[in-house]
């Protein structure tokens, strides 16, 4: 093992990790606020209005943004499973714990925020478009991990069991995409799609992606705040965490 | 590895798991007509529920199918570890000189033969009460046949994973119904792109590599997870 | 500035959605600062019994 690995190693214990993460809150949320005012700004006055969709398109800064986020926690916390399998740590399954909350949250602004994007574009607040319907199926998901993390009472049973459902879960969310486009497009051709968002202009595109930068900012602050609390729940026995309320 | 090992090999592991859900499943016969029914009411709900008019139900058909198909699966879901689990047996299994995901994989196939396959049968019969053309309930029943194995494999990774869980049944449909997603698409969608003349060979063979891919890692999934809820 | 909280007409949308999306953020920060506070008070709880039984040994 090279001594740059076991540095590393030694934060996989919670005790070890609690303060680092602390450490590291307030940079990522700091940094979280930051970007979102400067993404803000590009959105609202900076980024020209849309011809064809007015002033409703600016919705898009935060929609997009959401939907990535929707996914990408998804991955995160695939990952996390994953390793909590492999290399058997509370820690990593600890972390998969936390970030679920805070992509549901995404997932349903997403969906959200689309549905008010698509009553104006569109006339109808739900339409049936690809990316909506996943990301409908991807908040499902979410709820699903989260409630039989809820339904099993043994904290490493329900470790293992909510890191099998993340991973099946992560398999089937390309699957899922895949198969969702392929009705989408068989039934009502590409005219109604969110997808097909207004032509970018690049400044419209550099605001959805410094937001992008903030939503994934906040995230980690949110998760590491999460697991910190997760931590002290489940470390209750140990000697470190009475120290701390001393 | 000793040369008398007396593991069990892979394919009589499956054979006596298989052979022994069956001889369970005839002693409850009643369940599994109970599941098989409720195929056909809920197919018939919608007819009530919608309107009778013969052209939008021959349009919807293959979807009621699909959709009944599905929730009578995950009635029968259930049953595949439930009775296994409560007298102790499931664990009993797990240590058994014979490989889990062998034995996982009879009981899978079992089940699917006692709730899956009459299904197969049952659903020409609903094809017709939605004015199905016969070609047209030849690729339901070949959709489902390629699906309802996978909506079984789905079925018992999730099952086992909530063994020992509090809430039951619904919680089961929680977690299965968004995996089964792909598989309700590609299959209703076989039968829509078949009375839309545009075949369903896409949609079959997709449903086809799906059913590989399940029996490849399903058993080892559903043997993870049934080790797991012993923990 | 009322022209460009109107938003070109399209006020109602876009305000709900930003509005959704700060109400779901502020309601996650409640929701974390909750927690945290829920655990400490927990550990609190657990240190006093502790300290009974210190006492009690």
């Amino acid at each position: 093992m090279m001594t740059t690995g076991s540095f590393w190693f030694q934060f996989a214990s919670p005790a070890r990790f609690y303060p680092l993460a602390g450490r590291m809150i307030p940079w990522f949320g700091g940094a979280a606020v930051l970007l979102s005012l400067v993404g803000l700004y590009i959105g609202f006055f900076v980024a020209p209005t849309d011809w064809q969709q007015g002033e409703s398109y600016r919705i898009i800064f935060i929609h997009v943004p959401a939907a990535w986020m929707a996914m990408f926690v998804y991955l995160v916390m695939a990952f996390w499973a994953a390793l909590s399998l492999v290399l058997n740590t509370r820690l990593s399954a600890m972390m998969a714990q936390a970030l679920a909350p805070t992509g549901a949250m995404f997932a349903f602004v997403s969906l959200w925020t689309g549905a008010f994007w698509g009553r104006p574009t569109w006339g109808t607040y739900w339409v049936w478009d690809a990316r909506l319907t996943s990301t409908l199926i991807l908040l499902f998901l979410y709820l699903g991990f989260i409630a039989l993390r809820a339904s099993i009472d043994d904290p490493r049973r329900a470790d293992r069991a909510c890191a099998l459902l993340a991973l099946v879960g992560a398999v089937n969310v390309p699957i899922i995409y895949f198969s969702v486009q392929w009705w989408n497009t068989l039934h009502q051709g590409a005219s109604v799609s969110l997808t097909a968002a207004p032509k970018m202009a690049e400044t419209m595109l550099a605001g959805m992606l410094v937001m992008g930068l903030a939503a994934w900012a906040y995230t980690i602050a949110a998760a590491l705040h999460r697991v910190r609390s997760i931590i002290l729940e489940r470390e209750a026995h140990a000697r470190w965490t009475r120290e701390l309320v001393r | 590895m000793q040369t008398d090992d007396p593991t069990m090999s892979v394919s009589s592991a499956l054979v006596w798991a298989c052979r022994r859900d069956l001889y369970l499943a005839a002693r409850s016969r009643a369940e599994l007509a109970v599941v098989l029914l409720f195929f056909l009411l809920v197919a018939s709900l919608f007819p009530l529920a919608v309107s009778p008019d013969p052209t939008l139900l021959r349009a919807i058909a293959p979807g009621i199918a699909w959709v009944a198909a599905l929730l009578a699966t995950l009635l029968g879901l259930p049953r595949l570890f439930a009775a296994d689990w409560a007298d102790g047996t499931l664990e009993q299994i797990l240590l058994a000189p014979a490989p889990l995901p062998a034995l996982i994989a009879g009981k899978v196939l079992a089940h699917w033969l006692v709730t899956g396959l009459p299904l197969l049968l049952l659903a020409p019969l609903a094809g017709l009460q939605f004015g199905l053309a016969a070609d047209a309930i030849g690729i339901l029943v070949a959709s489902l046949a390629l699906g309802t194995p996978i909506l079984s494999w789905l079925g018992a990774t999730t099952a086992a994973l909530t063994l020992g869980a509090r809430g039951g049944a619904s919680l089961l449909a929680l977690l299965v119904l968004p995996l089964a997603v792909p598989v309700l698409i590609f299959g209703a969608g076989a039968v829509e792109s078949f009375a839309a003349g545009i075949g369903a060979e896409a949609h079959l063979s997709l449903l086809g590599a799906g059913l590989i891919l399940v029996w490849v890692f399903g058993p080892f999934a559903a043997a993870l997870a049934v080790r797991i809820a012993h923990e | 500035m009322i022209e460009w909280l109107s938003m070109g007409g399209y006020a109602y949308y876009v305000w709900m959605s930003y509005g959704a999306l700060a109400i779901a953020i502020v309601a996650e920060l409640f929701a974390l600062a909750g927690r945290r506070r829920r655990a400490l008070e927990q550990l609190a709880e657990h240190a006093q019994e502790d300290a009974f039984e210190e006492q009690a040994a």
